[in-house]
């Protein structure tokens, strides 16, 4: 009875737990079957993507008729010429052309005020990654030269009570102002002319002329961090202490015939509900005047699809604009995709057959385009730098994006010009009046979605589907190899069961138990080394007189010396003289220990920032799996063994690359960069978690040398 | 006017304010009639952004009620406003409906009608009462709900206590008795109009509440309805009854045509208007009910600053001159309608020149012949608006959802340097700000972190702080009240106060509507106690009679109100209860499903028959299934009388069954499309 009692739960147990032993016994399948499934499915992401609706009832777009006539279109005119006419002036033209601006503005009744900021030298602080931009107070090298001036203009809404403002932005480069920016500025100027005059605002208008002199996204972030984060001691004294020349206040009034409207105070119009920045680009396209919109801010976040929903109603549907948004233009001529493409369309057409109500399948060359779209939208995502000003307003939590409207012509000819003028001028209009009928914030729609058209969007519930299938693998195939760790060991320690080596027996199970926390030493070390290579940088920008060549070099060499200074210090060799039959149980529980890591990173990853484990998974998930010990596979010289090592050489050469160029990009760019805290973002999350993947396969190099036996994976690098 | 040095002094003035008042108000001349009054009039006065401030002002008094109030009859005096003064004892109180936000740059800061009648958006209520302490509670609650139904809003809001606060001292100088509270996000409409204008003996069917043509008053850029009740009769003054002040401020802008070719114009011409032109109606007969009925029209000082500059020559003839023609046309503007009488201000405080008062009287004009004041601009003219010595605005700091901060910034107008000039000297000279500011709970402040910058330099909160009380907000209970008194050095350029806040998180049902929104934190009341706004005019007969005048030159602090701030706090999901109740009930159910299952099984009987089971020949073809997959696993393939064979999960039943069901389910997805 005893013994039946035992045997009877050994034979059943619970299902859930016969399908993890299942999986586990079957790790290989099943990976190899997850992997292609979540390629498949990220290739499949176009062909699910859905149209994109207005969710938000109360935004009610192109519900009313423009306002915005010719009458606007002289204005816009009018100042066209008149900044124009100025630039043809030689002298002083950068606060001429502020002060030109501001007059107009104050023509209409709007407030002005002038920001003066400083552009800021790229401070890279390693702990500042997702947190909001500093505010700023140590502004310690602060040049008197070199400041930008932006202009402000505020419309008070007749009967709102100033709870809430919109914000258009143009940026022009104020020493110099090209056809575009005058253009872009003369559609803003019509917009805000004509805003003065209708009863229907219920939100403050801003309009910011931001001066592009150091970067427009310099001069919209240096804005709005003193609209958020005012410092109120004593720091204009300091300035004005410093730069008794550069007062620029006092020039401009003396000029100025509306002295009196220009505050010197910065002025503020409530909370912030939506930004749009307006850009013209004139003469490049084709077919037809076209829309871009950029809408990729920092750390990928995007604004909030109805915002684009609605840019793209009113664009295509009012003004019949053509619109885009970024396209990887490399992926549209590519032939395998074009292949595919076809593939799915004839799968769509088969589908179509069978059951009509099946709306499977897109035409191929739809396909091309959006998967080119969702590449470009994923690129961008994941590199975590804005596209555009837009991204500082990301930053505190408003939604914006860029609209950047391009003419078919140049637009010499003046009715030509009048007419894109119009329609520019209309889109924006429709654009501010929906937002106008908002009543509260974006918060209908999604905000984590990729775009595959500007009218079609892939949310966050299916792109998920493809990363969690292609990270799946990782923790059973880590199961298994944990299992099969533990699985040598019991045979090995059969084996020797010889009695004289009973007291050798116990002394080997103590550390058996203590086998995985040595190797998650060994990969914790090398996960610290990796996150030291990366704040690296951070010291060795405050080395002053550098250039980015010697500072690369500086921080390669830096980097190649902390790993056996860390390992002194933590006290864990990597020359482990054992013999083969240990040393395949340490790799195996090592890669273990390894995978795992990589899969809590990447899952981590894909909460803050889907792309990056995205594209992160689609890199180290083969390469997790991949990894052997290369010397083992060389000894043994067979073809298939030496297929996996030169399959383990490639992986390795690919994965190290993107590392390697993006430290050639981080010591052109990183250090005299734009968007430091933006950049380095993107490299914290490239190197705190999945570089130290490499380099732990970099780590296995070391080892080659030092160990001088077998057990060596070595992966270039 | 002095402005006195002590504040205790100047306290004591504003508190016998109501004495003074009343003793001007009821002067010999008809403090003894036993009659309800009622009085209307009209103040107009352009405004230097090329709009026209309309401030109408309707005054019913009622006598004292001597011995029985209730059922009392009135002739006049709006009985529903009686009743509910007697009822709930309501010492003062003052209503007011507001759309849209004063210009304190350009309609000005320091004169009465903007320290009284600018009035923070949405509805605002402050009410004091005559009952014991441990009554005004109730007695608000009341009067909220009374005055809800009254005007048609939802003043009832107003009763729970997260709503109300009690300043001390800074608003009001009233004891403990008063009760204060706002909405900001009331919407204002012809419906809250509608009763207000019901408690006017002509309504709007005579008199000068005939301009009152909706569209038009609320087409304008301010619109500022306002009701407020004086009884002095509960503080044992009976010789005067309850006076009830009902006024509308509104900032129109009359249509300006051709305004498209004035841009190129260095300054603008400002637009010419009438009374039929930003109203659409004339005023065509005085309400027969009102004792007086005036209209006034206003040019503030500095407008009679830049006329005088021009016709330095003969000013006084032009002041002077009154009834003749001369006057009524000058270099910059014609009036269409001669004055009855100008009146002058006396005392001005602006060291510019005082303002200039014409006097309309109604009663003159009829059907045949309306009156329609028109005033027409011939040339362009600039000139500012009285400005308070500090020019407030108050804004929200740092972003996220987790924490913030409050700014009050406070930038000098240079007003004090000119004023208080003489007393720099001294060096002992102080201006003196009252900051009253209410926060909703849910916003919680940590008074602890106040911090002050005084032009640029940052403070000990000692140093300026010279009184200040604070009474922290309690969670869903009451609101944090803060009421400062600081005195900055006369000579001061800016200042800024900061608070820090936490965004607090509140229960899913306590949500407003429109949640995403954000939330509202209250305008905060900036008030200057040494400076007070009021206008004296040269003692006339029909001053005496004109109430409006009189409230004029009643001593009140120049205030004025803050913006209000828009707090975005996170807001849930609001789809989250339904997902919620579905994983609570997906878990009960597993619970319970186990937990019978546990509780209903026999292990003895299900060894038995596992047993049978095994005893049993299996089937062949099962057999062979079992024998298939243990191939296809790569084990040895094991006997099924084992007890392993049992547990393959491919077993022939398991297949049947899924093969059935999938076909069904193709069959059926097949024929009912």
């Amino acid at each position: 009875m005893a013994e039946s009692e035992a045997e009877v739960p050994k034979a059943k147990p619970r299902p859930i737990v016969r399908l993890g032993i299942f999986l586990i016994s079957h790790s290989c399948l099943f990976s190899v079957i997850c992997c292609t499934a979540g390629v498949l499915t990220l290739l499949l992401l176009p062909v699910l993507a859905k149209n994109t609706y207005i969710s938000e009832n109360a935004l009610m777009p192109g519900s009313a008729n423009p306002m915005f006539s010719s009458q606007e279109v002289s204005e816009a005119n009018r100042l066209v010429k008149s900044l124009t006419s100025l630039d043809s002036k030689p002298v002083g033209s950068g606060i001429e052309s502020q002060r030109l601006i501001a007059e107009y503005m104050s023509d209409l009744g709007a407030e002005i005020s002038y920001h003066k900021f400083y552009p800021r030298s790229n401070q890279f602080h390693p702990l500042h990654f997702f947190s909001y931009p500093d505010s700023g107070s140590t502004r310690e090298n602060v040049s008197c030269i070199s400041h930008g001036l932006n202009t402000v203009g505020i419309i008070r809404a007749p009967r709102g009570d100033g709870k809430e403002a919109i914000v258009l932005v143009t940026p022009y480069n104020s020493l110099k102002v090209g056809p575009g920016e005058a253009l872009s500025l003369g559609i803003a100027y019509s917009v805000f002319s004509l805003l003065t005059q209708v009863t229907w605002l219920a939100k403050d208008i801003i309009w910011l002329v931001a001066d592009s002199r150091y970067g427009e996204y310099a001069a919209v972030n240096a804005w709005l961090r003193d609209y958020h984060m005012p410092v109120f001691s004593g720091l204009s004294a300091l300035k004005a202490e410093i730069c008794p020349v550069s007062n620029v206040h006092n020039e401009l009034k003396e000029n100025s015939v509306t002295e009196r409207k220009i505050n010197d105070g910065f002025r503020r119009a409530g909370t912030m509900a939506t930004a749009l920045v307006i850009k013209v680009t004139d003469g490049s396209e084709h077919f037809e005047d076209s829309l871009s919109i950029y809408a990729e801010a920092s750390n990928g976040q995007m604004p909030n699809l109805d915002l684009i929903n609605i840019v793209n109603y009113l664009a295509v549907h009012r003004q019949g604009l053509r619109v885009k948004v970024e396209k990887m233009r490399s992926l549209i001529n590519c032939k395998w995709l074009k292949i595919l493409g076809e593939i799915l369309q004839s799968l769509g057409h088969v589908a179509k057959s069978l059951n009509p109500q099946w709306k499977f399948g897109i035409p191929a060359k739809d396909y091309v385009e959006g998967a080119a779209t969702l590449a470009s939208s994923l690129y961008y995502q994941a590199l975590g730098v804005p596209t555009g000003p837009h991204g500082a307003f990301r930053d505190y939590e408003i939604d914006a994006i860029t609209m950047e409207i391009s003419s078919r012509v140049a637009l010499n000819n003046k009715a030509r010009k009048n007419d894109f003028l119009l329609r520019g001028g209309r889109l924006i209009e429709g654009v501010i009046r929906t937002v106008n009928n908002l009543l509260e914030k974006f918060h209908q729609s999604f905000f984590l979605y990729l775009l595959t058209s500007p009218s079609k969007f892939v949310s966050v519930g299916v792109y998920m589907i493809a990363f969690a299938l292609l990270v799946a693998s990782l923790p059973v195939v880590a199961a298994s190899l944990y299992a099969d760790a533990h699985k040598v060991d019991p045979s090995f320690g059969i084996d020797k069961s010889t009695p004289q080596a009973s007291a050798t027996d116990e002394l080997s199970i103590t550390p058996r138990s203590c086998k995985w926390l040595n190797a998650a030493k060994k990969v914790f070390l090398v996960h610290l080394w990796g996150a030291v290579v990366s704040f690296l940088p951070y010291f060795i920008c405050q080395i002053p007189s550098c250039t980015p060549t010697t500072s690369f070099v500086v921080w390669v060499l830096l980097s190649s010396f902390s790993l056996p200074i860390l390992s002194l210090i933590l006290g864990s060799s990597f020359s482990y003289g054992r013999p083969s039959q240990p040393q395949k149980r340490d790799w195996t529980l090592l890669k273990s220990v390894t995978i795992s890591a990589a899969f809590i990173g990447l899952c981590l990853m894909s909460v803050i920032n889907f792309a990056t484990a995205e594209i992160g998974a689609l890199l180290m998930v083969p390469m997790c799996l991949m990894a052997q010990p290369l010397k083992l596979d060389i000894r043994s010289r067979k073809l298939r063994k030496f297929l996996r090592v030169a399959c383990n050489l490639a992986l390795g050469f690919l994965g190290f690359p993107p590392a390697g160029f993006f430290v050639l990009k981080g010591a052109f760019e990183g250090f005299g960069g734009i968007t430091v805290g933006d950049f380095w973002s993107w490299l914290e999350s490239i190197w705190s978690w999945s570089s130290a993947t490499y380099l732990y396969i970099d780590e296995m190099g070391f080892s080659v040398d030092v160990t001088e036996r077998d057990d060596i994976r070595v992966q270039s690098g | 006017m002095a402005h006195l040095p002590r504040p205790t002094l100047s306290l004591f003035l504003v508190l016998s304010l109501q004495i003074i008042f009343s003793a001007i108000a009821f002067g010999s001349d008809f403090q003894e009639s036993d009659e309800e009054e009622f009085s209307e009039e009209l103040l107009l006065r352009p405004l230097p952004d090329r709009k026209v401030l309309a401030h109408f002002h309707f005054e019913s008094r009622a006598p004292p009620s001597l011995s029985d109030s209730h059922g009392r009859h009135h002739h006049l005096f709006p009985k529903a406003i009686a009743q509910l003064v007697q009822k709930f004892r309501v010492k003062e109180m003052e209503l007011s409906f507001t759309q849209g936000r004063w210009n304190y740059d350009r309609w000005g800061g320091f004169d009465p009608i903007s320290s009284s009648n600018a009035k923070p958006p949405g509805v605002e209520l402050w009410a004091a009462f005559d009952v014991p302490q441990y009554l005004v509670d109730a007695s608000w609650k009341n009067l909220t709900h009374t005055l809800s139904g009254l005007f048609c809003a939802s003043i009832n809001f107003l009763e729970s206590s997260t709503t109300y606060s009690a300043p001390e001292w800074s608003f009001h100088p009233s004891s403990g008795s008063l009760r204060y509270g706002t909405l900001p996000r009331e919407a204002v409409c012809t419906e809250n109009l509608t009763p207000w204008l019901k408690l006017l003996p002509c309504r709007d069917k005579a008199g000068l509440s005939v301009l009152m043509d909706r569209p038009s008053i609320y087409r304008g850029f301010y619109h500022s309805q306002q009701l407020r009740l004086t009884s002095p009769e509960f503080e044992g003054r009976l010789e005067s009854g309850i006076v009830l002040k009902q006024t509308l401020t509104v900032v129109l802008q009359p249509d300006s045509q051709g305004a498209s070719n004035t841009y190129s114009s260095e300054t603008k011409l400002q637009p010419s208007w009438s009374l039929s032109s930003i109203f659409g109606r004339k005023v065509t007969s005085r309400c027969v009910l009102a004792k007086s009925s005036n209209i006034y029209l206003q040019l503030e000082g500095g407008l009679v600053t830049e006329l005088e500059n021009v016709r330095k020559e003969n000013v006084i003839s032009w002041i002077d001159n009154v009834g003749s023609e001369g006057w009524r046309t000058n270099p910059f503007f014609d009036l269409s309608v001669n004055p009855d009488s100008v009146l002058r201000e006396v005392n001005s405080l602006h060291g510019s020149s005082s303002s200039v008062l014409y006097e309309y009287s109604v009663a003159k004009y009829s059907d045949s012949r309306p009156f329609d004041l028109g005033l027409k601009w011939k040339s362009p003219v600039v000139w500012s608006c009285p400005q308070a010595p500090l020019h407030a605005s108050r804004f929200l700091m740092g972003s996220g959802n987790e924490r913030g901060a409050i700014a009050i910034s406070l930038i000098s107008t240079g007003l004090n340097e000119h004023f208080l000039g003489a007393n720099i000297v001294e060096g002992s000279c102080k201006l003196e700000v009252d900051i009253f500011q209410v926060v909703p709970w849910y916003v919680k402040v940590y008074y602890h972190t106040l911090r002050v910058f005084v032009n640029g330099q940052p403070q000990a909160v000692t140093d300026v702080v010279e009184k200040m009380r604070v009474s922290p907000s309690e969670d869903k209970v009451s609101p944090g009240v803060m009421e400062l008194v600081l005195k900055f050095p006369c000579d001061v350029k800016s200042a800024a106060l900061t608070l820090e806040f936490d965004k607090g998180f509140l229960h899913i049902d306590e949500y407003p509507p429109d949640a995403n929104q954000g939330f509202d934190i209250p305008s905060a009341i900036i008030s200057f106690p040494n400076f007070h706004a009021r206008t004296h005019y040269f003692e006339d007969s029909s001053l005496k009679r004109s109430p409006m005048l009189s409230k004029f030159q009643e001593k009140s602090r120049v205030r004025s109100y803050s913006e209000v701030l828009l707090v975005p706090l996170t807001t849930p999901d609001f789809s989250m209860p339904y997902n919620v109740i579905t994983i609570t009930c997906t878990a009960f159910a597993l619970y319970f499903g186990s937990l019978l299952n546990v509780l209903r099984r026999r292990v003895g009987e299900e060894e038995r028959f596992l047993k049978n089971r095994a005893a049993k020949k299996a089937g062949r073809l099962a057999q062979l299934l079992s024998m298939l997959s243990a191939k296809i696993r790569g084990k040895k393939w094991e006997h099924p009388q084992s007890p392993s064979a049992s547990s393959s999960f491919i077993s022939l039943k398991l297949i049947v069954k899924v093969v059935l069901v999938t076909g069904i389910a193709i069959a059926w997805q097949y024929y009912s499309q």
